[in-house]
């Protein structure tokens, strides 16, 4: 089995579904030729030609828009946003179209787009080449939100996402593009979405996680665990729909809980977790919950590496809540 | 070829049909049939008394908001020059073109009604009408999405080497949208099979079409975007007729796109919540009323020998009949059962949903204390 990582999962995502069904095109920003900025369309082109994989203006509220305009039409389109920091001049055709116009057109008319975008800070990216914008998109009824964190995960994901019938907001770690290696099979295969998986079995305390946050996890995990604590590792994999039984199952067990993301802290995704596990499993409860997020401040270039939930913040929400 | 063989940078008004409903001398007319030219008439009519139905419906508290097209009807019918596999991406005042593809009144009201037998499921306010069936896509009312949507389309389907065309509607407010210019930029760059129709009407709501653009015209600004507009004469019907077969036929031969400035007028208020004696002179529209598009027609089918009062009222009994019965039925269907609101959010409810749903089915339903659903 090939060892991958997250940019050679995609580009082998894409590739198998785009030879077993004539109706995926990718569309974005020197997606074509170039094989985009982050290599993940790489190939791509020379493969299939310019019906199928695209360059556009740089215009992403035209990438959306057309792309939605193809799934109408019947197409699948793979549209690539090169960052999501630069994905809000689409949020109107995300928010308000994308997401809405099967409910809207009474199931008349579904819009299978599956948007790929790398997020994330940690590679010296600054404001605007480093946000976590994924709390937008699991607020948005209508869009499905799916973040791996692992070659693995993310072909298995990918494909699981372009086969569906609904919008997926699919985003990947870029800070991990490649530093994340691992076993990838060479065929067909899916990882359904809304299943969560538990990274490490553990006793005392949860940790609940996603995308390249995992591996800041993994790592405070391997300092804890050496000083005698046992976290128990839940890596979510799709924000929605939400794998809510495992994570309750493993809160209720574990009876404490630790939410690392690095989005802003305020109105994060680990806010709806805390208060889904407020709602579900309070009563086995045996300390607060902890968040370790990014602070509620723009994305800071020089101070990073503060901004970032790392693993010591990690450890020391570990340790703090094992030993409440 | 008009709209080709015109540089787009000329904005003098394309007409075809005086005032009085004869063809200017020396002029090429599309051909239109003796029963097309009636079906025509009929379909413009239909709009115009489904309009004072509806508005009168609306002040007498029964229909919720309306949007009416008093005025501009021969816009609508621009949709005729397409064939029925060609795709329509209609802003909010284009019902005609959805009457001309085969809507049924009964749709159409149910839409108004926002019942259980509403094609989209009591979803939308009224007007927001989605007919799949049609090629008539769903309707948004933020202006302007459907602008790139419809290039999408259309690209589409020539990369599935398909002749399908894409006609999509706006009014010339939308035109200061980024969504205009990035779905005719997006057109330009891949030739895209599309028929941007702007419908200048001349008022966004209170804004005026000065406030829009300091360009000469609004079918000027495709030059920028590298192929031709024409302006044409918004209340005749036979010249839109003849610019929409000449973009229609540039779309299916591969040439790319087209932007036809439809220059009409809005009689009436933006909206049922409108009040147009505000913000502008009431004696501009009474100056529009010699103009009407359906008035036009009417005296063009006089000089072909077609029309008659009978045939008129002919056909204003068929529509309102139609209505009549249209909504006698839609007064009688219930609102839609409470737990079609999760359905279509996804094409399968997620376990959130259903949670949601099961908690919302352990109530009674919601009895409005006011009166209605």
């Amino acid at each position: 089995m090939p060892v991958w990582n997250i940019i050679q999962a995609v580009n082998d995502a894409l590739r198998i579904e785009m030879r077993r069904d004539p109706r995926v095109v990718v569309l974005g920003e020197d997606v074509g030729k170039f094989g985009g900025v982050f290599r993940a369309t790489n190939g791509l082109f020379d493969e299939f030609g310019p019906d199928r994989v695209f360059d556009t203006p740089l215009a992403e509220a035209g990438i959306i828009g057309a792309a939605i305009g193809m799934a109408l039409y019947g197409l699948k389109p793979v549209p690539e946003i090169q960052f999501a920091d630069f994905i809000y001049p689409a949020f109107d055709q995300i928010v308000n179209e994308l997401a809405k116009f099967r409910y809207r057109s009474g199931g008349q008319y579904p819009a299978p787009v599956v948007i790929r975008t790398p997020y994330g800070g940690g590679i010296r990216g600054g404001h605007y080449h480093s946000q976590s914008p994924e709390a937008y998109f699991v607020h948005t009824p209508g869009l499905k939100v799916v973040i791996p964190s692992n070659p693995y995960d993310a072909k298995g994901l990918l494909l699981s996402a372009i086969r569906g019938e609904d919008p997926v907001i699919f985003m990947e770690p870029k800070r991990i593009y490649r530093a994340a290696k691992g076993e990838v099979p060479e065929g067909d295969y899916t990882v359904p979405l809304g299943q969560a998986k538990i990274v490490r079995e553990g006793s005392q305390v949860t940790v609940l996680c996603y995308g390249a946050m995992v591996h800041t996890v993994v790592e405070a995990v391997e300092k804890v665990a050496a000083e005698g604590f046992d976290p128990e590792i839940v890596d979510l994999r799709t924000l929605l729909p939400l794998d809510s039984e495992t994570v309750l199952a493993s809160v209720r067990k574990t009876g404490r809980a630790v939410i690392a993301y690095e989005a802003p802290k305020t109105c994060g995704y680990g806010a709806e977790l805390s208060a889904l596990i407020c709602e579900k499993a309070l009563m086995h409860l045996e300390a607060p919950i902890a968040r370790v997020a990014g602070f509620d401040t723009p994305f800071p270039y020089s101070l990073e590496n503060e901004y970032m939930p790392s693993p010591d913040r990690v450890a020391k929400a570990i340790r703090d809540t094992a030993s409440f | 070829m008009l709209v080709s063989a015109r540089p787009p940078a000329d904005d003098s008004l394309f007409s075809l049909l005086d005032d009085d409903g004869q063809v200017r001398p020396g002029s090429r007319v599309p051909e239109v049939s003796d029963e097309l030219a009636r079906k025509l008439y009929r379909g413009m009519l239909q709009v115009r008394v489904v309009d004072e139905r509806m508005m009168r419906l609306q002040r007498q508290g029964r229909l919720g908001f309306y949007m009416l097209s008093i005025g501009e009807e021969a816009t609508h019918f621009a949709a005729a020059a397409l064939r029925p596999a060609d795709w329509i991406f209609p802003s909010y005042r284009e019902p005609g073109a959805a009457f001309w593809r085969g809507y049924s009144m009964t749709d159409y009201v149910n839409q108004l009604f926002g019942n259980a037998e509403d094609p989209v499921k009591g979803r939308q306010m009224p007007v927001h009408h989605s007919a799949r069936w049609l090629n008539y896509v769903s309707i948004s009312s933020p202006v302007g999405t459907q602008i790139p949507q419809a290039v999408g389309m259309a690209w589409a389907a020539k990369i599935s080497k398909k002749d399908d065309v894409a006609l999509v509607y706006f009014g010339e407010g939308t035109s200061s949208t980024g969504q205009f210019h990035v779905g005719m930029n997006f057109a330009g760059v891949f030739k895209a099979p599309c028929i941007f129709f702007c419908r200048n009407n001349g008022w966004a709501i209170s804004t005026d079409q000065k406030h829009q653009t300091a360009a000469r015209s609004f079918a000027v600004k495709a030059l920028a975007y590298g192929f031709p507009g024409v302006r044409v004469d918004g209340n005749d019907l036979l010249a839109i007729l003849a610019v929409m077969e000449d973009a229609v036929a540039r779309a299916r031969a591969g040439e790319g796109p087209t932007l036809i400035e439809a220059v009409t007028y809005r009689r009436s208020g933006h909206s049922s919540s409108d009040d147009p004696s505000v913000y502008r002179d009431p004696n501009e529209p009474k100056e529009w009323e010699r103009r009407d598009p359906i008035d036009r027609w009417k005296r063009y089918l006089g000089t072909r020998g077609l029309y008659s009062e009978a045939l008129e009222e002919q056909y204003r009994k068929e529509i309102n009949d139609e209505v009549s019965d249209a909504l006698a039925h839609a007064e009688q269907v219930a609102p839609p059962a409470v737990e079609t609101m999760f359905d279509d959010v996804f094409a399968e409810l997620t376990p959130e949903l259903e949670e949601q749903k099961r908690y919302l089915l352990s109530f009674p339903r919601y009895v409005n204390p006011h009166g209605g659903s």
